[in-house]
């Protein structure tokens, strides 16, 4: 029914897909699988119109397409649930369904009635109910699921793509789309099914596509294959980046930070792990794992239900990050533009900005002289490539900006680094700096604690692992453990620890 | 997968020096539209380039410029405060109140009234900062209040028969130079000393460029939002000051709409309105602008109602040519 032949994609310079094949026959639920950045987003991009390919072809049913934007997708029955939805919260599904196609009776106006009537239609083709006068936002998210899954067939999709669609649903809520999924199946529409939960896939899937590193692996038929198989389709055998050298445990090293209880949401799992002088420890899993938010609590910079973390032997809670910095706790944030840098400021007022209290002059002021010396050996320390302390950092390249947000932590007496997504979006040469660096920082004393999405980096660089699946930690691994199938393994497949 | 192309601008150097900086320099706008209108009044008016005039220029424009120092302030965290006018009268109202009905001594009432105002600076820092909602609709909700009160407190009328020392604040002179002019004078160099040559004032900038790297980074941004109201309380205050010694009296009724003037001397004087970007020093030329505006039309015996008009469409105009900046 939906054959993409070849298919390629180039961002500028650099090649995110190479030649994936993608083949959905009517009347299946087809598993996208990959782990992040392996190129399942873009292709879905490409399949609605929302990018152009750079080459290959989009053929349905016998016939070569080519989307000019989303609309024209749609038209030709392409129907996508994204991963965060687009919905208006304020309005209700019957509104949602018919946005910027509303049904008009008599003078232009709306007429309810028919749309309401259209709506109950189609949502009984699902066998679900659901709400029809409340505002979407008072809905669950499986229902408002259901009603963007409705929008899509409302539209006449015959090809529907479910962008994680699991993510955020329970176990019942997720019993209960299968169900909608399995009736569809019957009803002959495709379904391309994107989930990292292996077991989901092996519930209601009919085959499986796999891509690796914006490659096409292969595809199979679900009922022959296995766990195992997948998962070393998925990471495949790689190049190795040129990290650092592990030095080895130390042995006596003291715990640096303790967190004793994390736990996210209300009802959630609940986490712990140590952290100890001189190492670096991995956080994997992923995209929405949890990994980041509970870095973020123990900052105090996200609200958890619980989170109890022990700093020299003394149990506290941040209020704010500021706290934590006080007790040498520091982050380098996951997107530096957001999160990270005072784009309207210098390098200098960048660096320097939460540490005014290395140079002051009367207790008051600021010691410009001492500010600037103490930034440019803070840029010294870590090689920021600048015209000079001055130059505004969104003239930087992506590797310096990283640099820039590192040395302000340099002028404290930090004891845990935080590094989220370190190297994200930095080229090779740069990424090899940061991990030099950061090598460097633990043979000071500092702990790190590095958030990666990139198994490569995850492996190459930590000295123990904590694997996150579904909010918490499900696999805490060391030394030989750590090692592409054993974390792609926990992270699809772990069992994270409730407690009442 | 993200990917960037940087580097692109990294090689072009800087070119000569002295007219591209002064082009650059965000004051540069203002203080070209500074010049400008200043060379038409004085065509339109031999008036206007006496010592005399600029002098009553000034004097004119001190309690908007003060009130406008607080607001810089709050402008530049990226929030806003509607209630300095009403805080202003408040304050003053409640300081000529306790000197007139209850007998305390000037010194004790001018120490009150500053208290009512960065009390309720900080009331307005607590409700943004903690309370986490939106500064227009608490300093909308402030101003309302203390409109209110300080109409309830004087039954609505002018409180006089303070001592006449207090006159010094608002009609004294020293040499040549109106006390008012001074005192606008010594606050705008205290707020340019705290804006550029404290952590404070480096902490108010970072949070109106981004509020949450500049959290995430360790800088306390809760309390720094408390004090930037703070000081707009207290710049309302001590406008109060300057107005009770003019009028001699407590006005509840007093600085009706001084909140937008406020507002348009800092936007005028080139700050971005969502905060981060400005120096204090344009908001100085934003309300002198503003008053020679009023001062030179008043001079033509242009029609009041017709001033407003022009005043808003050169507003207008001067954000629209500065909007890059």
């Amino acid at each position: 029914m939906l054959q993409l032949t070849g298919i390629k994609k180039r961002f500028g310079s650099i090649q995110v897909l190479h030649g994936v094949d993608l083949d959905v026959r009517a009347g299946e639920v087809h598993a996208l699988l990959g782990e992040n950045g392996a190129g399942k987003s873009t292709l879905m991009k490409i399949l609605t119109g929302i990018l152009k390919p750079s080459e290959g072809t989009i053929t349905i049913e016998g016939e070569t397409r080519h989307f000019a934007n989303y609309d024209e997708a749609i038209e030709a029955g392409i129907g996508i649930v994204f991963q965060e939805f687009s919905l208006i919260p304020y309005l209700t599904a019957v509104e949602n369904m018919f946005l910027a196609r509303e049904i008009r009776g008599p003078f232009g106006l709306l007429d309810r009635k028919a749309m309401r009537k259209r709506a109950k239609e189609i949502l009984a083709r699902l066998e679900v109910n659901v709400p029809l006068d409340v505002p979407i936002a008072k809905l669950s998210v499986a229902e408002q699921q259901f009603v963007e899954i409705a929008k899509a067939l409302s539209l006449n999709a015959r090809i529907l793509v479910l962008d994680e669609p699991t993510a955020t649903l329970t176990p019942s809520e997720v019993e209960h789309l299968f169900k909608v999924m399995r009736e569809l199946r019957k009803q002959g529409v495709a379904i391309i099914f994107i989930s990292h939960h292996l077991e989901e896939i092996f519930e209601i899937c009919d085959r499986i596509t796999v891509l690796r590193d914006g490659e096409y692996v292969g595809d199979c038929l679900v009922s022959e294959t296995d766990n195992d198989r997948l998962v070393e389709m998925m990471v495949g055998r790689r190049i190795e980046n040129s990290f650092p050298e592990k030095p080895g445990p130390r042995p006596g090293a003291k715990v640096m930070l303790e967190c004793e209880e994390v736990q996210l949401r209300k009802g959630g799992p609940i986490s712990d792990f140590l952290l100890r002088e001189g190492e670096i420890l991995g956080f994997a899993g992923l995209v929405g794992s949890g990994r980041t938010e509970t870095a973020l609590a123990m900052l105090g910079a996200y609200p958890a239900s619980r989170c109890k973390v022990m700093v020299d032997g003394e149990e506290t809670r941040f209020k704010e990050p500021a706290e934590a910095l006080a007790h040498g706790i520091g982050l380098l944030p996951e997107s530096r533009k957001e999160q990270g840098l005072i784009t309207s400021f210098s390098i200098l007022q960048n660096i320097s900005l939460n540490n005014y209290g290395k140079y002051r002059k009367g207790h008051w002021f600021i010691d410009l002289q001492k500010e600037r010396e103490a930034t440019q050996t803070a840029m010294g320390q870590v090689r920021v490539k600048a015209q000079g302390p001055m130059a505004r950092v969104d003239t930087l390249s992506g590797g310096n900006q990283q640099k820039v947000v590192i040395a302000r932590w340099l002028n404290h007496q930090m004891k845990v680094l935080i590094f989220d997504e370190p190297t994200r979006g930095i080229d090779v040469g740069a990424k090899a700096e940061i991990y030099q660096l950061m090598r460097a920082f633990t043979a000071q004393g500092y702990a790190i604690i590095m958030i990666s999405s990139e198994l490569p980096e995850v492996i190459g660089m930590s000295d123990r692992v904590c694997v996150f699946r579904q909010g918490g930690i499900v696999a805490t691994l060391e030394g030989d453990a750590i090692n592409a199938e054993e974390i792609m393994t926990h992270a699809t497949t772990g069992r994270v620890r409730h407690v009442a | 997968m993200s990917h960037n192309a940087t580097n692109t601008a990294e090689d072009g150097k800087q070119g000569g020096f002295s007219l591209r900086w002064v082009l650059h320099s965000p004051l540069a706008l203002p203080l070209i539209g500074l010049i400008v209108v200043s060379i038409l009044m004085g065509f339109a008016s031999e008036n206007f380039f006496s010592v005399g005039n600029i002098m009553n220029v000034l004097r004119q424009v001190s309690i908007v410029a003060i009130l406008a120092v607080g607001m810089t302030f709050v402008i530049l965290t990226g929030g806003i405060d509607l209630s300095v006018g009403a805080v202003m009268a408040l304050s003053g109202t409640i300081a000529a109140g306790l000197m007139v009905n209850m007998g305390l001594p000037g010194w004790v009432g001018l120490l009150a009234g500053l208290g009512v105002g960065v009390g309720l600076g900080i009331f307005n820092g607590v409700m943004v900062a903690w309370g986490r909602m939106p500064a227009i609709i608490v300093t909308l909700a402030t101003m309302g209040i203390a409109r209110g009160l300080g109409l309830l407190y004087s039954g609505g009328y002018p409180i006089s028969g303070i001592p006449s020392w207090i006159s010094w604040f608002g009609i004294g002179r020293i040499g040549i130079v109106p006390v008012p002019v001074i005192a606008m004078v010594i606050v705008y160099a205290l707020a340019w000393v705290l804006l550029q040559r404290t952590p404070f004032g480096r902490h108010v900038y970072a949070i109106g460029g981004n509020e949450l790297a500049a959290k995430l980074s360790g800088v306390k941004t809760q309390m720094v939002k408390l004090t930037v109201y703070g000081i707009s309380g207290l710049t309302s205050a001590f406008a109060a000051l300057i107005l009770t010694g003019r009028l001699m009296s407590g006005q509840p009724n007093a600085g009706v709409g001084f909140e937008l003037d406020a507002i348009a001397a800092v936007v005028l004087g080139g700050t971005a309105i969502a905060g981060g970007r400005g120096l204090i020093l344009g908001t100085l030329i934003g309300a002198v602008l503003l008053g020679i505006l009023n001062n030179g039309l008043n001079l033509m015996g242009i029609n009041p109602y017709l001033q407003d008009v022009i005043k808003g469409l050169i507003i207008l105009l001067a954000i629209y040519i500065g909007r890059e900046w």
